[in-house]
């Protein structure tokens, strides 16, 4: 199989992005990368780390930190790698729903436990 | 047929058709593996006081898989780069890439971490015979410490007796006093050499660790099977796109391929999303 030339095919446009805008983004998703992998590093050590000592035993200090950090990561990944953060209003529009639906069914398994008479 | 819209905006959505499908069809995974999360809110809020297992998974090699899945989310979007600047062998490189990513991925959690689960046994002791294993479980000790108690006695079934099972129990179990205990350790412990007996009576319940064997089990096993199937899928589009096919695609329309890659790619991302979430749940916390 040969390797197509290198050079830009005939007849097509590169499209709404162009090479210099493509080339000046890789920068930034190779420093992303770099985060995502910091960030991965700093929850497994943070795991390790008894916050409850700190702040106290009334919530699970330490579930809530890995989520800050994963909820971090998550939108750094959403917003750089899955360009959401210039999308158009139709990809928003269906997001937003998404959220509400999404919140919906964790409201119910949270809901499911509790009891306004054990508080 | 000509599929229309492949590269130009259609002028209502004022996107290219298979970004808008594409996005649609993530909206369906984040419901899909939203009702699992929330299935696994669920389960371990209602998990009664020491029976949501914790320590169990190998840390070292899910922040391995971690790294490994994360990297491909670089490599897949260096896949599309280098094809919007026109540069194929680079595409192709990057795309390979990836390709041995999300098969690495596969190999370490389906022939290395779950078939080392499905090699562990653990028994639940029926609470009128905790007093009984004590030496395993230490509950005085979790008690003096503040601790939830232990109900499991694990490791690896030595033997089936008739009555009884022998346990080469864990490293927990084997010293449950140690404080040293009292919380997850960062490297996986092999089972120790000290053999406890169970008797079949003391027992709630005995499985290895697959599904039925807890909740946590089977949640876990649920989340990261459709997620591994999810990866499956990323890599099979992936090959598909280093195919003559799509070679051919790129001689005839390079913006149709890259936009067939932007799309992939974004299942891909959301794949690497997933388990950003996946891993604490049930690694760490």
């Amino acid at each position: 199989m040969s390797t197509p030339n290198e050079t830009k095919p005939a007849g097509h446009d590169v499209g709404h992005d162009t090479h210099e805008d493509v080339s000046k983004h890789v920068k930034l998703y190779l420093t992303v990368g770099g985060t995502l992998l910091l960030c991965t590093g700093l929850t497994v050590a943070l795991s390790f780390v008894n916050f409850n000592e700190w702040f106290g035993q009334g919530r699970n200090w330490n579930i809530i930190i890995a989520m800050i950090l994963a909820t971090f990561k998550a939108g750094l990944v959403a917003a750089i790698f899955m360009h959401l953060l210039h999308e158009k209003w139709t990809i928003y529009r269906f997001l937003l729903l998404t959220v509400f639906f999404v919140a919906g069914l964790f409201a119910l398994s949270v809901l499911a436990f509790s009891d306004h008479i054990h508080q | 047929m000509e599929i229309p819209y492949t590269i130009t905006a259609r002028p209502d959505t004022g996107l290219w058709n298979a970004k808008v499908g594409i996005w649609l069809f993530l909206a369906s995974e984040v419901m899909l593996f939203g009702g699992l999360f929330s299935g696994y809110v669920f389960l371990r809020l209602g998990a009664d006081s020491g029976y949501w297992p914790h320590g169990l998974l190998n840390v070292p090699v899910g922040t391995m898989n971690t790294a490994i899945l994360i990297s491909s989310s670089v490599t897949v979007v260096f896949a599309w780069a280098a094809l919007k600047m026109r540069q194929f062998t680079r595409y192709r490189i990057y795309m390979a890439l990836t390709i041995f990513c999300g098969i690495l991925f596969l190999i370490v959690k389906l022939a290395y971490e779950w078939p080392q689960k499905f090699d562990h046994f653990g028994v639940y002791i029926k609470p009128s015979a905790l007093e009984k294993y004590e030496p395993y479980l230490g509950n005085q000790h979790l008690a003096q410490e503040g601790l939830p108690p232990r109900y499991e006695i694990s490791g690896h079934l030595h033997e089936e007796e008739k009555d009884s099972y022998r346990i080469a129990v864990d490293a927990v179990n084997a010293d449950p006093d140690n404080r040293d205990n009292d919380r997850p350790h960062f490297w996986y412990r092999q089972p120790t050499e000290k053999i406890a007996i169970v008797d079949k009576e003391d027992v709630e319940h005995a499985s290895m660790f697959v599904p039925r064997h807890s909740s946590y089990f089977a949640i876990y096993f649920t989340i990261t099977g459709l997620h591994g199937l999810h990866v499956l899928a990323g890599v099979l589009v992936f090959i598909y796109y280093m195919l003559p096919v799509s070679t051919r695609l790129y001689r005839e329309n390079p913006e149709h391929l890259a936009n067939r890659v932007e799309v992939a790619g974004l299942f891909w991302h959301f794949v690497d999303l997933v388990w950003i979430f996946v891993f604490p749940i049930f690694y760490l916390l």
